[in-house]
């Protein structure tokens, strides 16, 4: 834990701050998902591969700034 | 406000009963509302970031299924070989639908000329309507939203499809037309 090193309205701003990056790299996996699924339709597996792998590193990313932000109380 | 109480609003400790006793000895109102007014804010938000890591999570499944799915399908055997028709069933011109391999959407077979035989999907990879035969012009036709593929190869060459109709490979031994396989054209 870290314990209250942070008023509450610094927290506010990082949490703020944690969600936009989240949506960001929600949005990123959505045009990966998107992008993928179009081309597997269309034939081109070889993409689907290294799209699932930087739709991994996202949702480990995401994880990490969840765990943040939990360790922020 | 006391000393203490701006304190804790200020550094936005978790929220505690004012009488200091646990959770569970608090009045029912105050054990189904336990977060305080000025914490509320925050906590929203970090249930809103919770909720957006679930999400996260959906899509990486959803990706890690296609690749599976992709693996799995390069290990299904392939469809058996099966007569779908006389040579002479169909003149030069002519058309004819076939199921291959069982259970699969109508196939379209095309004679093209004496001894030259194309067979595709009959879907239509826009919207699935079934596409027709327009073989003076060398093309199929889907009628629904005016899309034409090439009759030799499949590629869409006008219209709203984007993608090639699926091919089947054909074989022609002592006189009747085998499908022997069915090729994802790709795109």
């Amino acid at each position: 834990m870290t314990g209250n090193r942070f008023a509450r309205s610094q927290r506010m701003t990082i949490v703020n701050g944690t969600l936009v990056f989240a949506i960001i790299l929600v949005v990123l996996q959505l045009w990966l998902l998107t992008a993928t699924v179009n081309g597997v339709l269309g034939g081109d597996t070889a993409t689907s591969l290294p799209a699932a792998l930087a739709s991994l590193v996202c949702l480990g990313a995401n994880l990490w700034l969840l765990r943040y932000v939990y360790r922020l109380d | 406000m006391k000393r203490s109480d701006s304190t804790q609003a200020v550094t936005g400790s978790p929220s505690l009963p004012p009488d200091g006793r646990a959770l569970e000895a608090q009045p029912r109102w105050r054990r189904d509302f336990p977060i305080d007014v000025a914490e509320d804010d925050y906590v929203s938000r970090r249930e809103l970031v919770k909720f957006i890591v679930l999400t996260s999570g959906a899509f990486a499944v959803g990706q890690i299924w296609i690749v599976l799915k992709g693996l799995w399908g390069r290990r299904e055997a392939l469809a058996e070989r099966l007569a779908v028709a006389a040579v002479d069933e169909v003149a030069v011109g002519g058309a004819k639908t076939f199921v291959y391999p069982q259970g699969s959407t109508p196939r379209l077979l095309v004679r093209t000329g004496e001894r030259a035989f194309v067979a595709y999907d009959q879907q239509c990879t826009h919207l699935q309507c079934p596409v027709v035969p327009a073989i003076a012009e060398g093309k199929l036709h889907c009628p629904c939203h005016n899309g034409w593929f090439d009759l030799e190869t499949g590629q869409p060459l006008a219209g709203p499809p984007r993608r090639a109709l699926p091919r089947i490979s054909l074989e022609i031994e002592d006189g009747t037309v085998f499908a022997t396989g069915v090729e994802n054209a790709p795109s």
